[in-house]
């Protein structure tokens, strides 16, 4: 009998609920298992990095690699898995674009560890102890991976083959992306599988959007008592939908919430978070520079509305005046 | 170190029917304005998209003077008061991502004020200036120093091991 294809999977800074979409496939799963021989899979399987180290290069016909990139120890294992795997797949929204741990982008790392570890209010810590990332005990040796000054999705670490978006993506998504792999049926190397067209376009709202959209307010979603069925734009709530790709089939304009963007923009744009600013400010319904000022006073956090999943794939990356260095937790000044 | 001899590097995005024709006259009045703008003509402000001055900046610019009709001047009727929503946040947005304010200006000025060019030209290359370089490119490629040391490191782990295994091999 030949060997069945190997397929991984793998999690980084992540939630764990791009395992979770994985086991979503529900009875389908059992056709992928049929399929492939799963090699790597820390969620629900027993292997080790040293089974991965054991195989040969190129081994494993793809892996699906979820989560953002913070620490060293996620960079050896991408490095790793990009040497044993012929597709390195970036599943979901952490590893395609840097998700929500990539907000982290905007606080130097001194003031993250500071936080979590001291000032923290379920946190008592008087002696102010750090994770070290080496530490000897008599004889036994302990070391804990580098915590970097960037959170960075997959591909600013190593070559990507292709992207399956969401948080977390959908099951269809999944299917019909290891289906073609499988089958060898796939598109050209750097592409986002799921189509690629605003998700107004597959919004059951679509028909209520007005032509001229006029904001007169911005109101976020608790703040006000959310119409089922018309467009969210027309109801001056910020929806991300007209610069996020679509593949989700609208799954949460269709549970009453606005997009939150987290399929990151089409191949044409570059920006998610500028564009979708462009957007929404261009139509907002005034001429008055103070007027316009308090309108846009109802969105009071554009890097969070706007970069929420893809701080780390914008233009700018990061909060830009932070500093790139640190040894030993110091943070020096620019 | 700082290099002494750095000079600030401004892109400018002019409107066709405004701003551009008052550089235009600025140029043919001979009026002496600062070298440092590389102007860009666009048809109008509204054509501005902010993906552009996030661009800019992301490739090595220093700072982005924006320049259109004055309000309610625009040959396009609106164009620019759409430029001035979009500023009005998009200001907000670079500033929480630690853009300081000078570097990115808009500025209406009209076809027949070539004199307004030179003085916000040369105002703004003495802002920036004071400001320092921005330097995104040489940010980025140093955030980026702490994985590609990594990156090394496992490579040559890598040449090390399968150097083994051919000595191993051979014996």
């Amino acid at each position: 009998m030949p060997d069945k294809p190997k397929i991984g999977f793998y999690w980084c800074a992540s939630c764990g609920g791009c395992e979770e979409a994985v086991v979503d496939l529900a009875e389908d799963i059992l056709g992928v298992v049929e399929a492939v021989d799963i090699v790597l899979w820390p969620v629900a399987m027993d292997f080790k990095k040293k089974h991965v180290q054991a195989m040969p290069d190129k081994s494993i016909i793809a892996t699906l690699m979820n989560g953002a990139i913070r620490t060293s120890e996620q960079e050896e294992m991408a490095h790793l898995l990009r040497r044993k795997s012929q597709y390195l797949i970036a599943y979901g929204a952490c590893a395609h674009l840097g998700g929500i741990p990539s907000l982290a982008n905007q606080f130097p790392r001194e003031q993250i560890l500071r936080y979590v570890f001291e000032e923290t209010p379920t946190m008592v810590n008087e002696a102010k102890t750090r994770p070290q990332t080496s530490f000897q005990n008599n004889s036994h040796a302990l070391s804990l991976p580098e915590f970097r000054n960037v959170v960075r999705a997959l591909d600013q670490v190593v070559e990507v083959d292709y992207y399956i978006p969401g948080c977390p993506p959908t099951p269809k998504l999944t299917k019909a992306a290891i289906g073609a792999l499988l089958e060898g049926k796939l598109p050209p190397k750097g592409t986002v599988l799921a189509p690629d067209i605003a998700l107004c376009d597959q919004c059951p709202r679509k028909a209520t959007k007005p032509t001229d959209v006029r904001f007169t307010e911005f109101k976020r979603p608790h703040q006000k008592v959310l119409d089922p069925e018309k467009c969210f734009l027309a109801q001056g709530v910020v929806c991300m939908g007209p610069a996020t790709r679509g593949g989700c089939e609208a799954v949460c304009p269709c549970g009453n919430m606005p997009c939150s963007g987290c399929f990151g923009p089409t191949s044409r744009v570059r920006d998610q978070g500028a564009k979708i600013l462009s957007s929404l400010c261009a139509n907002i319904a005034s001429k008055d520079e103070k007027e316009i000022r308090e309108i846009l006073s109802g969105i009071p956090d554009p890097v969070g509305t706007f970069y929420r999943y893809g701080l780390a794939k914008s233009l700018l990356r990061r909060k830009v005046d932070l500093s790139s260095t640190s040894v030993d937790g110091k943070e020096p000044v620019r | 170190m700082p290099d002494p001899n750095w000079q600030p590097r401004i892109v400018a995005f002019f409107c066709n029917w405004c701003t551009y024709t008052a550089a235009d006259l600025a140029g043919v009045s001979r009026l002496k304005y600062a070298p440092n703008v590389r102007v860009i003509r666009l048809m109008c402000s509204g054509r501005l998209d902010p993906q552009f001055v996030l661009e800019a900046l992301a490739h090595g610019a220093d700072g982005v003077l924006i320049g259109g009709c004055h309000l309610g001047d625009c040959h396009y009727v609106e164009g620019n008061y759409k430029t001035m929503r979009r500023f009005t946040l998009f200001k907000r947005l670079l500033h929480d991502l630690g853009i300081e304010e000078q570097r990115v200006r808009v500025e209406w000025i009209s076809a027949s004020e070539g004199e307004q060019v030179k003085s916000v030209i040369n105002d703004m290359v003495e802002k920036v200036g004071s400001l320092g370089p921005l330097n995104l490119p040489k940010r980025f490629a140093e955030w980026d120093r702490e994985i590609t040391a990594l990156e090394r490191e496992l490579h040559k782990a890598e040449q090390q091991a399968e150097a083994k295994e051919a000595e191993v091999a051979h014996a």
